[in-house]
């Protein structure tokens, strides 16, 4: 997959019909600390693991607010994730203030795989090195996007991005029929158990951790370090979880392609991940 | 044929009166509801102020369709700054982005005659009064719009500090209380009710204080 002639370019084609200047950009997001999405009916629940370059710099934001009905969550490249979030701002600042109301998500993620498609049709531009979980209410209901930097974009009921993210993939494919009419209280604590999921045995404490919570009723908010400490607090003592359940059925309900797609290994030659 | 003059104007006004009072600890702002056209009344439960942030509410009288323009901006503009600071913007920083917004138009000017009441950082209260280009100066109390002229001068007999110039030197007029400052403002209004055509209908009245906000309402005369 690596080192060949055709990938300097993001306008050059291979000979097999792959831009493989996207998809180094998409191995970004895969270097990234893990974040996830899980939604209900009512609610959608953002978590991101912070880590710190060493104990004397500050955490890495990776979890943004863009209205008070959306936010987004990041990983890989952080710099290009904090541009687009502003753009994300700006476009729902517009948006409410010729239309006098919000946004709705949908509209917010096509405009931003447009805005990404440029990018792999310029000679003179490099793709987003950013994937984007996008969780938002709007009249049609609580959503959860991925936004890729290959331009394409799914809806999923929960994903996860981001290194050792298959680990928290196979917790919520084994719990995701759970989600649509599960609680908040539920769907934020099914969330912290897919993030330590991660961290492969490293304990799980807010200090490294952010969650984000938006609803019906609630803006899209961070919850601050004591409230989630108090919910970890709560289930690490319940002790492990239950032994998994059926055989995983396809993450996202919609109809849409493979979840697992965005995390295939380097050896799978075959499907190029952005022909989904 | 008579030679006929362009007769469109982009502006019309809508009449209405606005006031503010800065206390110690409280600002109260306050402004008619009643919109009107010429002799005509379009309606008489409009609203002319707006809570832009957590401590900053504004009143306008003149043009509404400026004003609400205006007040669009605004509150796009503070959305701006929230994401960019991480916290709500402080009166004196809208007072000044209130200024720069209206010169920005400087020559085709929002038709919006403004005061903007809240509290500062210290939580005192202030009350900024503008014209209709940005011009503007903190004050302790002001009034704008079409019952103006008849509310200030009796602003000023009840809050102005009296003349340097006499002796003995005698100190400003004792600050009012919360609710006498709001028995005056009713007052105000009932007194420019009675001679201004366009102020009457109701009154709304917007209390800041440490506690937050309240909102009262009074009835004005209809004719």
């Amino acid at each position: 997959m690596f080192r060949n002639q055709y990938d300097t370019d993001v306008t050059t084609w291979s000979p097999a019909g792959r831009l493989f200047q996207v998809e180094y950009a998409m191995e970004a997001v895969k270097q990234g600390s893990a974040a996830i999405g899980l939604r209900s009916k009512t609610h959608v629940v953002l978590a991101s693991v912070n880590k710190a370059n060493s104990e004397l710099s500050s955490h890495q934001k990776k979890i943004f607010k863009v209205d008070d009905h959306i936010g987004v969550a990041i990983a890989g490249l952080t710099a290009d994730g904090r541009v687009l979030s502003r753009y994300m701002r700006s476009e729902c600042i517009n948006y409410s203030y010729s239309y006098e109301s919000k946004l709705p998500v949908g509209r917010l993620v096509v405009q931003l795989a447009d805005k990404a498609q440029v990018c792999t049709q310029r000679s003179w531009k490099r793709p987003y090195g950013v994937g984007l979980l996008v969780g938002g209410l709007d009249e049609s209901g609580a959503h959860l996007y991925y936004n890729c930097p290959s331009g394409n974009y799914f809806e999923y009921q929960a994903f996860a991005m981001g290194s050792r993210s298959q680990a928290a993939k196979t917790y919520m494919e084994r719990k995701f029929e759970t989600f649509t009419e599960s609680s908040r209280e539920n769907l934020v604590k099914d969330a912290l158990f897919a993030l330590r999921e991660t961290l492969q045995g490293e304990k799980l404490t807010s200090s490294i951790c952010t969650v984000a919570v938006v609803g019906v009723g609630e803006s899209f908010h961070i919850l601050d370090k004591e409230t989630v400490q108090a919910l970890i607090n709560e289930f690490e003592i319940a002790g492990e979880e239950e032994a998994p359940a059926n055989e995983a059925a396809p993450q996202d309900q919609g109809g849409d392609a493979q979840a697992g797609a965005a995390d295939q290994g380097p050896t799978d030659q075959g499907v190029a991940p952005m022909d989904i | 044929m008579p030679i006929q003059q362009a007769n469109w104007s982009p502006y019309d006004n809508n009449g209405g009166t606005c006031v503010a009072i800065a206390g110690a600890d409280y600002c109260v702002i306050a402004a008619d509801t009643r919109m009107s056209t010429g002799y005509n009344i379009l309606t008489r439960d409009y609203s002319k102020i707006i809570q832009l942030a957590d401590k900053s509410v504004m009143a306008s009288s003149g043009f509404q369709a400026d004003v609400r323009a205006l007040q669009k901006v605004l509150e796009a503009r503070h959305l701006v700054y929230q994401h960019q600071h991480n916290k709500q913007m402080s009166c004196p920083a809208m007072a000044q982005l209130l200024s720069n917004t209206l010169y920005y138009k400087r020559f085709f000017p929002y038709y919006s005659f403004n005061v903007l009441g809240g509290l500062d950082s210290e939580g005192k209260g202030c009350v900024f009064t503008y014209d209709a280009v940005g011009s503007y100066e903190r004050v302790g109390y002001s009034s704008q719009g079409s019952g103006s002229t008849l509310i200030m001068p009796f602003l000023d007999n009840q809050l102005k500090s009296p003349s340097p110039l006499l002796l003995p030197a005698k100190d400003a007029v004792t600050p009012l209380s919360e609710s006498e400052a709001v028995d005056l403002v009713k007052t105000c209004f009932a007194s420019a009710t009675e001679r201004d055509i366009y102020t009457g209908d109701k009154l709304e009245i917007l209390v800041l204080n440490a506690e937050g906000i309240r909102r009262e309402y009074m009835e004005l005369r209809k004719d």
